[in-house]
């Protein structure tokens, strides 16, 4: 069991190439973080790092109670699942897993307990026999699992672990890897550049980007509470609509935003964050699913009417996609399956100003993300 | 068959026609010297004309290779004393070259590498005084150890080269695995490195028995008269006024044979191993 803490972590690679920029990530013991970003965002760098697989240029990391900068893999305590599964080719399931503790002079008996108990609780324990190029995608990656389960490490490192499975291989080890996590309670790493991973199975999700955090927080409060442009947009399927827009202030104070030639009225109750830009470029953002079929509002919501070409349409049976269009703008909208839209209809449409988002044009921050967060504390605490 | 194939084929039959001609006129060029040795070398003394060279025996005898055995017995020896040992060292310090070079990557380590594959190309008669002096300087000349480090150090560019494309292919995940697994550099190399690197030790082995084997000018100038490898006493067989051709023959044979085993018990994997870098899984 170990908290794992990066302070001020940075990578170089010769030639000054920056991998990792001075990251600040705390890790409480027993939590599942998953670091998600596009590829090269420095995610695997990260992880590797903390495994004792890459150097520290500088910044420390601290499992437990300890630095581990200058400690070896195999002294980390901890424990890792790769991409490839990195089984090996000709030693046994059962001596792919058993190698680890046969290195650590573990007593005969010990390892095989507990080989035949891991090997038992992944439903693995017929194949222990069989070498890896017998097994199919699934059981290596169980396997893979295995081998680092029998060690009781203190932390759980993955390195994009599913990515090897097929779309329903993978649904499936999801639920499994979430249920291991519960089961073992140890700290788990886990690193992946698929946000429906990084959400069904984070308690909190590190999303970076060229070497950065961009925001480290719980699934719900990224995906409601985006800290920036970035993660925005890289959070949520399909993603954000982005908009070039204005602040202005109407006659009798109201705050209102102008889009592709509309004015949309902002709720007074959120107003106050957007006071700071009024008559200021900004850019608006709001997800697809705030975006509804005029005729099919859902109650609770604060609408405001947009009207707009419909270029494309997607029945899902439980829902719409529709690609919409407004004056050269193209953006996209999941509305309730009834909507009775065709290829060039103009739609009128209803955007749910409680859930807007909006972003400084320069620093791409979003101007209400702590007014959000306050609130949401607030809304903890009573 | 299906429609596309035999319009691929169209044009096959004449290029496959002259393709196999050739190999066909190659390989008896080449098998026209060897057939020469062994119809000879089956033949008695009176038996050896130039007139009737192409015409097998009509009573085939195996003394000239009883004789030819007795002439070569001690070389032969030598032979295995020299090849055993500087195969089986090049081969080890070859692959644990390649392991470094491949998975340890240090700074300089590709000026390094190809400084040693420069020692590949420099010609055996260039360095021949030089490399004399040296054994004499420090003892090993004469003898067979001094002609087992030449021919190690010799072997060590291709041995390093052919582990190290070897390795390059061996996905670095797998040792990083038994990084963490516990493994230390040469844990890593024993455990998890070693036990798959047999394709690349079978084509290394071929290749360096086959070269130590065969090989001549260090045979003669470092060798002493004790300790003569196989191809030496071959030539020294004709060196006297009278050349019995049938001896000759037969102890060429009797020389050739063990590359030959070699090659024909490794040769299946000699193949697998050269197209275990190029295919991927």
């Amino acid at each position: 069991m170990a908290s794992i803490s990066f302070k001020h972590v940075w990578k170089r690679y010769a030639g000054n190439t920056v991998a990792v920029k001075d990251l600040n990530i705390e890790v409480a013991d027993k939590e599942f973080l998953v670091l998600v970003g596009p590829s090269g965002c420095g995610k695997s760098t990260t992880l590797r790092m903390l495994a004792g697989l890459e150097e520290i240029s500088d910044g420390e990391i601290w499992i437990g109670d300890r630095v581990v900068n200058n400690v070896a893999p195999k002294d980390r305590d901890i424990a890792m699942v790769f991409q490839s599964y990195a089984l090996y080719p000709h030693m046994t399931v059962f001596d792919n897993m058993a190698f680890g503790l046969r290195l650590r002079k573990t007593p005969k008996q010990v390892i095989e307990q507990r080989v035949r108990e891991a090997a038992e609780n992944l439903g693995i324990s017929h194949l222990l026999d069989r070498r890896p190029r017998q097994l199919s995608g699934g059981q290596r990656q169980r396997v893979a699992v295995g081998r680092a389960i029998v060690r009781d490490p203190a932390v759980f490192l993955m390195d994009e672990p599913l990515s090897n499975l097929d779309a329903k291989l993978r649904v499936e080890a999801r639920s499994f890897i979430s249920k291991l996590h519960q089961r073992l309670g140890t700290t788990f790493v886990y690193v992946t550049h698929d946000q429906v991973e990084a959400m069904t199975m984070g308690t909190r999700i590190a999303v970076m980007s060229a070497g950065e955090l961009q925001q480290i927080d719980t699934p719900f409060n990224l995906y409601h509470n985006p800290r920036n442009l970035f993660v925005a947009g890289f959070i949520g399927s399909p993603s954000m609509n982005f908009f070039d827009a204005k602040v202005v202030q109407q006659d009798g104070g109201r705050i209102s935003l102008e889009i592709v030639g509309h004015m949309l009225p902002i709720p007074a109750a959120i107003a106050e964050p957007f006071k700071s830009h009024i008559g200021k470029r900004v850019t608006f953002g709001i997800r697809p699913e705030d975006i509804h079929d005029q005729s099919y509002l859902p109650g609770g919501i604060t609408p405001s009417m947009i009207e707009a070409n419909v270029d494309v349409v997607e029945q899902m049976g439980n829902e719409m996609i529709l690609y919409l269009e407004e004056n050269g703008k193209t953006f996209v909208a999941r509305t309730d399956p009834r909507t009775s839209a065709a290829i060039g209809h103009r739609l009128g449409l209803a955007f749910n100003m409680d859930n807007i988002h909006v972003f400084d044009v320069d620093t791409e921050l979003s101007l209400a993300y702590e007014y959000k967060q306050n609130k949401a504390q607030k809304a903890v605490t009573a | 068959m299906t429609t596309s194939t035999l319009a691929g084929q169209k044009r096959r039959p004449y290029s496959r026609i002259l393709i196999y001609s050739v190999l066909v006129i190659v390989a008896v060029a080449f098998l026209l010297p060897v057939y020469m040795v062994l119809v000879t070398s089956f033949k008695t003394p009176d038996q050896v004309d130039i007139s009737t060279m192409w015409v097998p025996s009509i009573a085939p005898s195996l003394a000239s290779f009883n004789d030819a055995m007795q002439e070569l017995a001690p070389n032969f020896g030598n032979s295995v004393l020299l090849v055993v040992p500087a195969t089986a060292i090049s081969a080890i310090l070859g692959s644990l070259n390649g392991y470094v070079l491949s998975k340890w990557q240090f700074r300089g380590a590709n000026i390094l590498f190809a400084l040693m594959l420069f020692g590949m190309f420099i010609p055996y008669q260039a360095i021949l005084i030089p490399l004399v002096q040296f054994l004499r300087s420090i003892g090993l000349y004469g003898n067979l150890g001094g002609l087992i480090l030449v021919h190690v150090v010799y072997g060590l560019p291709i041995t390093t080269l052919i582990f190290r494309n070897y390795y390059a292919e061996v996905p670095t995940e797998l040792l990083e695995a038994g990084q963490i697994d516990g493994a230390g550099f040469f844990g890593i190399y024993w455990h998890v490195l070693l036990p798959i690197s047999i394709p690349g030790f079978v084509v290394v082995v071929i290749w360096q028995f086959t070269q130590i084997w065969n090989e001549f000018l260090f045979g003669v100038t470092i060798a002493g008269n004790n300790s003569q490898p196989i191809t030496v006493a071959l030539q020294n067989l004709a060196g006297s006024q009278i050349v019995e051709w049938n001896v000759q023959m037969a102890a060429a044979f009797l020389t050739a044979l063990p590359t030959l085993l070699v090659y024909l018990l490794l040769g299946k994997f000699f193949i697998r191993g050269l197209l275990a870098g190029s295919i991927k899984g």
